[in-house]
């Protein structure tokens, strides 16, 4: 069952790991995510969920139903307030979430909000070729054709691709890794990029697609260790081939 | 509390770096000591020239190193904090001019990898007042 936490994008940067490989990451300050309210089954929610708060924030400078809201749960004023669906963590008013919710090697789902494009033509919004640049088109070069018929249907159909509003929706990136875990700042680096400016809230989910002891994610690691052991395993038969020799030699 | 941003990631890319102080500038030939590795084996192989460029800085810099290999130009460009680099030699110090060197790899023959040494700071200091002498005996 999903685990999450309220995140607030910092920027990316690199890591090198052992082998000298370099991964690209997101850095990300996940907490403290405050426990506001835990909505149960059978009280009166009738859902489970857990309510998470995120980022300081001045009193005077929220809505008064929100400030009454976290008053009734003796929380302190938060900027960003969201729920999670069955939360697999027990977990009580007035925790304190953090980095430490994940693990190294564990894959999450980022979501966030992307940037906002403003209005755009076919050609950037919804990928269309668009018209020749040359041999001899005349003005005809980013536009997207015939939208319909003739008289039959008479009508253009629903939800065919035009111009329009584009950017600032929330999507979702699946399976990303997690390549560190910092407690002691509450930030995560997280291979990858997700949807989003700098300094933009997202939401940091454990993966449902590869969540923990799921078979994508025990074959991902398992064929890792099996790679690691064989560069281990022939390490080591080198040292044993060496000692041979030099037991040969004596 | 409010996070530092900048003292953040100051902090994850200064984990990364090289321990040693790594002493060399463009102009300057060095021998780069690599970590290769070939089947099951990792052995240390060694790149010799001149240091044509530098570029980035902090984590991402990077440094193009030139060398004749049977006659042939190469050119190899190292991330300087790369944890595959074993160590950095410093042969020489070179005396240019420019902060890229890429006239070099128009030149043939002796002239494409010789470079004038960078004179001491004692041994600067002390053609300077020769040179010097050597001016004010001429205006005399």
């Amino acid at each position: 069952m999903p685990l999450g936490l309220i995140g607030k994008k910092l920027g990316h940067t690199r890591v090198y790991n052992q082998d000298g490989i370099m991964t690209p990451v997101t850095v990300v300050q996940v907490g403290p995510n405050h426990v506001i309210q835990v909505k149960k089954k059978d009280g009166p929610d009738g859902y489970e969920a857990v309510q998470l708060g995120f980022d300081e924030q001045k009193e005077s400078r929220l809505a008064k139903p929100v400030v009454g809201h976290l008053k009734k749960f003796k929380s302190t004023a938060v900027k960003e307030i969201r729920e999670f669906r069955n939360f697999s963590k027990a977990v009580q008013p007035g925790d304190l979430l953090g980095a430490d919710l994940f693990a190294v090697g564990q894959f999450v789902d980022c979501i966030g909000t992307t940037k906002g494009r403003g209005f755009e033509g076919v050609v950037a919004r919804h990928g269309f070729r668009g018209g020749d640049i040359t041999h001899g088109a005349k003005g005809w070069h980013r536009r997207s054709g015939a939208i319909g018929c003739r008289l039959f249907p008479g009508h253009v159909n629903r939800g065919l691709k035009m111009p329009g509003h584009m950017g600032v929706v929330r999507r979702t990136a699946q399976n990303l890794e997690i390549v560190q875990v910092r407690p002691e700042d509450n930030v995560l680096l997280i291979r990858g990029s997700f949807p989003g400016s700098e300094g933009d809230y997202c939401i940091i989910r454990e993966a449902k697609k590869i969540s923990i002891g799921s078979k994508r994610f025990t074959s991902i690691h398992d064929a890792r260790k099996k790679a690691k052991d064989a560069a281990a395993g022939a390490a080591g038969k080198k040292d044993e081939k060496k000692a041979a020799a030099a037991a040969k030699k004596k | 509390m409010k996070l530092n941003k900048s003292a953040l990631f100051d902090k994850i890319e200064g984990e990364q770096f090289r321990k040693e102080l790594q002493n060399f500038s463009v102009g300057d030939s060095v021998r780069v000591h690599t970590k290769v590795v070939e089947g099951d084996k990792e052995r240390i192989q060694v790149f010799a020239g001149i240091v044509i460029g530098v570029k980035g800085r902090g984590l991402n810099l990077t440094f193009t190193v030139r060398r004749l290999s049977y006659g042939e130009g190469v050119e190899r460009i190292f991330p300087l904090h790369s944890p595959r680099i074993d160590k950095i030699e410093v042969e020489r110090h070179g005396d240019v001019r420019r902060a890229k060197l890429t006239y070099l790899r128009g030149r043939i023959g002796k002239g494409a990898m010789s470079i004038k040494d960078k004179e001491s700071p004692e041994a600067a200091a002390s053609s300077r007042t020769a040179r010097s002498a050597k001016g004010a005996a001429a205006a005399a």
